[in-house]
């Protein structure tokens, strides 16, 4: 028998009155294994997401971590499963009331306990890891440029050396090169980490860089997925629309033609 | 035409009951984690200064004029009957078993509900108390319960020193321009003062902390879409702290008369 997945979705479905966004949705990501979902916008991605972190109920199905099912726990075992991740949203989610240094050394602090002292010694290391100085640790979020807003924020999601990290659109929003800094960087935090990640993303050359393996998502659905090299040459209709970015193809978009 | 008539009863009699049941369960959640470890005593200091201490001008200045004109207006009704001696004991019974309380109530729900309402609602729609979740920190814990305990204990303290503002307010007036002999004054404010009469005021103002902080969290907690939404939960947090006042301020009194 295969290994336990780090995180596996059994059957998931999700709606939001009749609007079906999660339908019969299975993903598995193995131990270590970096897996970028990717897809149009509406696609489900994002509610997928909040699913696994238990911000919102699927219908039916089975969310597992590390082969235990946490789809409805809540309360202190809820808190016990977050303790192992991290994350990373998508306009980085900082807590603007609180300082850049506070906001790394949160999770240590809240759920871990750590006293203010160490965890802003262990914060201004994580800042350094991404490349920030220790002259950022006592502003507030909002003086930073949305670039490090994002950086401070995979500051926060590593600070605790999580196992799963999860990466709402890491790039969107920035100029190419910085987006370009913010791949390099998770690539290598995870990878010193040794974690798991799931990232979701519509930026096709950020998925290739920092994928193993790619599932594209479809109307609540996974309609491939396979290794990240594989995605220019697996001939796939739906992969080959959304790589190339055209209208015509498989996947329809809603919009109303005049 | 009749149909559609009772058919809109139904419905808004169905959305008024589906949302006193939302703010009821809002509000027993609230309530445990305000009891149950562990407790944020930094955060509960902020909220004690935020809602407390900087309410202060606010206050005193309300219960100051209240006292002032309070004085000048029962003057000129006690004057028609003789009893100009009535002056000290109405101002007195007026301030501190309702004026001070239900006017420094609606002064902090304009002052900190909105304030309490527009920064939970833009900490929800740019994803923050999502972010708390992540960070396996209960955001009932950190956001409401903090806010929750401080309203219940700050206003009663601030509706005392209103008591006292108001009351000096009075004396001022009636020694200064109504010609009133200081002694008689003071002693006519303290013998027909009851201790009931300041408690019942406290009371009063307990209950109205614990709603304007509730209506503020529950309505910036709730915000949807946006500025636009914040903007609404500002609003409502607000409109519902003043009728709730209002309305529960008739049954506290029914409550506390005897």
């Amino acid at each position: 028998m295969a290994e336990t997945p780090k995180i596996e979705l059994r059957n998931i479905c999700k709606s939001f009155g009749k609007k079906v966004i999660l339908d019969n949705l299975n993903i598995s990501v193995a131990k270590g294994e970096s897996l970028v979902v990717i897809g149009g916008s509406g696609t489900g991605k994002s509610v997928m997401l909040k699913c696994i972190l238990g911000l919102l109920k699927p219908e039916s199905g089975q969310i597992l971590i590390d082969g235990e099912d946490i789809t409805n726990a809540s309360g202190h075992r809820r808190e016990q499963v977050l303790r192992k991740t991290g994350m990373l949203f998508q306009y980085a989610a900082l807590f603007d009331s609180l300082t850049v240094w506070e906001n790394v050394a949160f999770g240590l602090i809240q759920a871990h306990g750590m006293k203010r002292g160490p965890a802003k010694e262990i914060a201004i290391q994580k800042l350094s890891l991404v490349g920030l100085g220790a002259d950022l640790a006592d502003k507030r979020p909002a003086e930073l440029s949305i670039g490090m807003q994002k950086r401070v924020g995979l500051a926060r999601a590593i600070a605790a050396e999580p196992e799963i990290i999860f990466f709402d659109e890491p790039t969107t929003g920035l100029d190419p090169i910085m987006g370009d800094v913010i791949d390099t960087l998770i690539r290598d935090c995870t990878q010193d980490l040794g974690a798991t990640t799931l990232t979701i993303s519509h930026d096709m050359e950020s998925a290739q860089k920092i994928a193993d393996r790619i599932a594209l998502l479809y109307k609540g659905n996974v309609v491939w997925a396979g290794p990240a090299t594989d995605i220019n040459t697996c001939g796939d209709p739906y992969v080959e629309q959304f790589v190339h970015g055209d209208v015509d193809g498989p996947i329809k978009v809603d919009i109303l033609k005049p | 035409m009749e149909k559609n008539f009772l058919a809109t009863i139904g419905r808004v009699f169905l959305v008024f009951m589906s949302a006193v049941g939302r703010i009821t369960i809002f509000t027993g959640q609230s309530l445990r984690h305000c009891i149950v470890p562990p407790f944020y005593l930094r955060l509960l200091g902020k909220q004690f200064m935020d809602i407390g201490y900087y309410s202060l001008p606010v206050v005193g200045m309300t219960a100051l004029f209240t006292g002032m004109v309070l004085a000048l207006q029962i003057y000129v009704g006690s004057s028609r009957f003789n009893a100009e001696s009535a002056v000290a004991t109405i101002v007195v019974i007026g301030l501190t078993r309702e004026l001070a309380p239900v006017l420094s109530g609606l002064m902090i729900a304009g002052r900190v509900g909105a304030a309490i309402a527009a920064e939970i609602g833009t900490m929800r729609v740019t994803e923050q108390i999502d972010a708390l979740v992540t960070l396996s920190t209960n955001p009932f814990k950190y956001l409401v319960a903090p806010r929750l305990i401080a309203g219940m204990v700050t206003l009663p303290m601030l509706v005392l020193i209103g008591d006292i503002i108001g009351v000096s307010g009075g004396f001022l007036v009636s020694t200064e321009k109504l010609g009133f002999n200081p002694g008689n004054y003071l002693k006519n404010t303290f013998e027909f003062l009851e201790i009931r009469d300041v408690v019942s005021g406290l009371i009063k103002a307990g209950v109205f902390g614990f709603i304007v902080s509730l209506m503020g969290c529950y309505h910036g907690f709730n915000s949807t879409g946006g500025a636009q939404g914040v903007g609404r939960a500002t609003t409502n947090a607000v409109v519902s702290s003043f009728v709730l006042i209002l309305i529960s301020d008739y049954f506290l009194t029914v409550l506390l008369i005897d």
